[in-house]
């Protein structure tokens, strides 16, 4: 759609006055700003492999797998995340359920965290809350079959996130499925995804 | 052997060793004020707080790849970066680093050649020959980007020569000497030159910066629009003596500001005739420092000039000024006028450039072309 005349702004360049024609004050006001604006405030580098950045905890970095409070995973392998997935990396073996409150579970659930683009369409997709991207970021693996999380793996993810305490924030669930236990709460205002 | 032989010898070796390791932590400076002024740490994994950054620094500089590209003048190729580096120290060599004093004095004198009665003239004179390293090196390497930062650096030398030499003419009127030593003292004993000619010390400064290629003056090696400029091509110990070469330069200016403008050594209060070496020694060693944090400070204040910008800068701006100026001192010098009058003058002549640009018609606009003219409603 092309800009509409009424739309467009010309903006002249300000008049100087002698002052300006003078340049040592602004070279002066400049000065003030290195030095007392940046060079003497406290710096904002983080010492990187010793800290670590606090990510806000919508980041989306490595998946993980929740378990429901019997400590199962909680998956229903209905295949959604994999079908929602731009990149294809998630493959799903279903198997009838050992459990009598729901129909299938994943006997594998592999994720190849190398092909994923952390776009967090696997996490909207979910109709059990099942995967969810944390706050982790540092991924390193010396092979490519290392970076293959298979289910073990991404429920670790969850044991280590739930310890730390560093549980992501839902951003978009909708309804909870039956596998779904439902919230203790009342829903916290601020945090979506929680009515049930 | 002569015994002041011996000590110029010691001198020499002395200044060099020193120097050359100054540079170096001149350079951890350099990127540690960069990386305040843009509110990071810089440099702190090598040793402790980065102190042994340069060291690092240095080897890897010495055991890099030597490379030729393949159409370059060996020769020439090789001898930009000496002549760079020759020039700078050649400069140095008048220049006093320390407290000094007028020739007939048994004290040591802490400048390599003492009592050199064309200082000032020796050191603009070598120092500007500089500018055939970094022509050569442009040439030699054979590559457009290089060669149009030497002819940017060529047309920016001369021009700024002229107003730093001008500027100069001022204080050697007051001195009545060109020797290095003799300024000082005439500053001992009448004040600082900063005050009675400002104007002089800003144009100096200004012409300063041009001289040793630092922003807002790096045009010859702009890397936004010259990739490196004259030294795209080089690498390894050869590109470290550009490197080392601008660096000597920054440092022999600083010492020249000190020396010419800001009293040398001495300090009212301070550092007067009758103290200790070492206290001399310390105020102007103060001086330089400061000088040279200042030049690292405007490099992250002050955007890049354009080209057309900084030629009418110069000969716009600072030549006429520079004359101006120099008439005045001229003036007061020769009517034996109080030298208290010299202050009101520069600063009248600044406010009166301000004022001149002020009521100047404005340069014509670039013009746009037609189909990209605002349409006129």
């Amino acid at each position: 759609m092309p800009i509409k005349t009424e739309d467009v702004k010309w903006i002249e360049t300000p008049k100087l006055g002698v002052l300006d024609h003078l340049y040592l004050p602004a070279i002066l006001e400049g000065l003030k700003t290195t030095v007392f604006g940046h060079m003497l405030t406290p710096n904002i580098t983080v010492q990187y492999p010793e800290v670590q950045a606090k990510m806000p905890p919508n980041y989306r970095g490595v998946h993980r797998l929740n378990r429901d409070e019997e400590g199962r995973v909680k998956c229903v392998a209905c295949y959604m995340c994999s079908t929602a997935c731009p990149a294809h990396c998630i493959d799903i073996v279903a198997a009838p359920s050992p459990w009598p409150d729901r129909e299938k579970y994943p006997e594998t659930f592999v994720l190849d965290e190398l092909r994923c683009i952390y776009c967090g369409m696997c996490e909207e997709a979910c109709p059990v809350d099942a995967i969810e991207l944390t706050t982790l970021h540092v991924l390193t693996g010396l092979s490519r079959e290392e970076m293959m999380f298979d289910k073990e793996k991404l429920l670790s993810v969850f044991d280590q996130t739930v310890k730390d305490g560093t549980d992501p924030i839902r951003t978009s669930a909708g309804r909870l499925g039956p596998a779904s236990e439902q919230p203790k709460q009342a829903p916290v205002p601020g945090q979506p995804g929680a009515q049930p | 052997m002569d015994r002041s032989l011996l000590i110029t010898i010691l001198t020499i070796v002395g200044f060099m060793a020193v120097s050359q390791g100054i540079i170096a932590y001149l350079i951890l400076l350099e990127r540690k004020i960069a990386a305040w002024v843009q509110d990071r740490i810089g440099p702190n994994r090598v040793g402790p707080l980065g102190l042994l950054q340069p060291i690092a620094d240095g080897l890897k500089f010495l055991f890099k790849e030597e490379v030729f590209p393949t159409n370059v003048d060996r020769l020439l190729f090789v001898l930009a970066p000496s002549i760079a580096m020759i020039t700078a120290l050649l400069a140095a060599a008048v220049v006093p680093f320390g407290p000094t004093s007028v020739p007939p004095s048994t004290e040591y004198q802490f400048v390599i050649a003492p009592g050199t009665d064309i200082g000032i003239l020796f050191t603009f004179a070598v120092g500007s020959l500089a500018v055939y390293g970094i022509i050569l090196g442009g040439w030699a390497s054979n590559n457009k980007y290089s060669f149009l930062g030497a002819l940017r650096s060529s047309a920016q030398l001369i021009s700024y020569e002229i107003p730093m030499g001008l500027s100069v003419v001022g204080v050697v009127l007051y001195a009545g000497s060109l020797n290095l030593e003799r300024i000082v003292q005439q500053q001992v004993e009448g004040g600082w030159n900063v005050v009675f000619q400002p104007l002089a010390f800003l144009l100096f400064l200004t012409a300063v910066f041009a001289e040793c290629n630092r922003l807002p003056f790096d045009l010859p090696e702009a890397e936004q629009e010259l990739v490196g400029g004259y030294h795209t091509e080089y690498s390894a110990m050869k590109f470290a003596l550009f490197f080392l070469g601008e660096y000597m330069h920054m440092i022999t200016t600083s010492l020249m500001l000190t020396v010419v403008f800001w009293g040398g050594w001495y300090f009212p209060g301070i550092s007067t005739p009758t103290s200790h070496v070492a206290v001399k020694f310390i105020v102007f060693i103060a001086k330089v420092v400061a000088f040279i944090v200042f030049y690292m400070l405007i490099r992250w204040t002050i955007p890049r000039f354009r080209f057309d910008q900084l030629m009418s800068m110069a000969w716009k701006v600072l030549i006429p000024l520079a004359i101006a100026n120099l008439v005045c001192v001229m003036v007061v010098r020769e009517f034996e006028l109080s030298h208290w009058l010299l202050p009101p003058l520069s600063i009248a002549l600044i406010v009166g450039a301000g004022v001149v640009s002020f009521r100047w018609p404005a340069a014509p606009q670039r013009r746009m072309p037609a189909s990209l003219e605002p349409v006129a409603r």
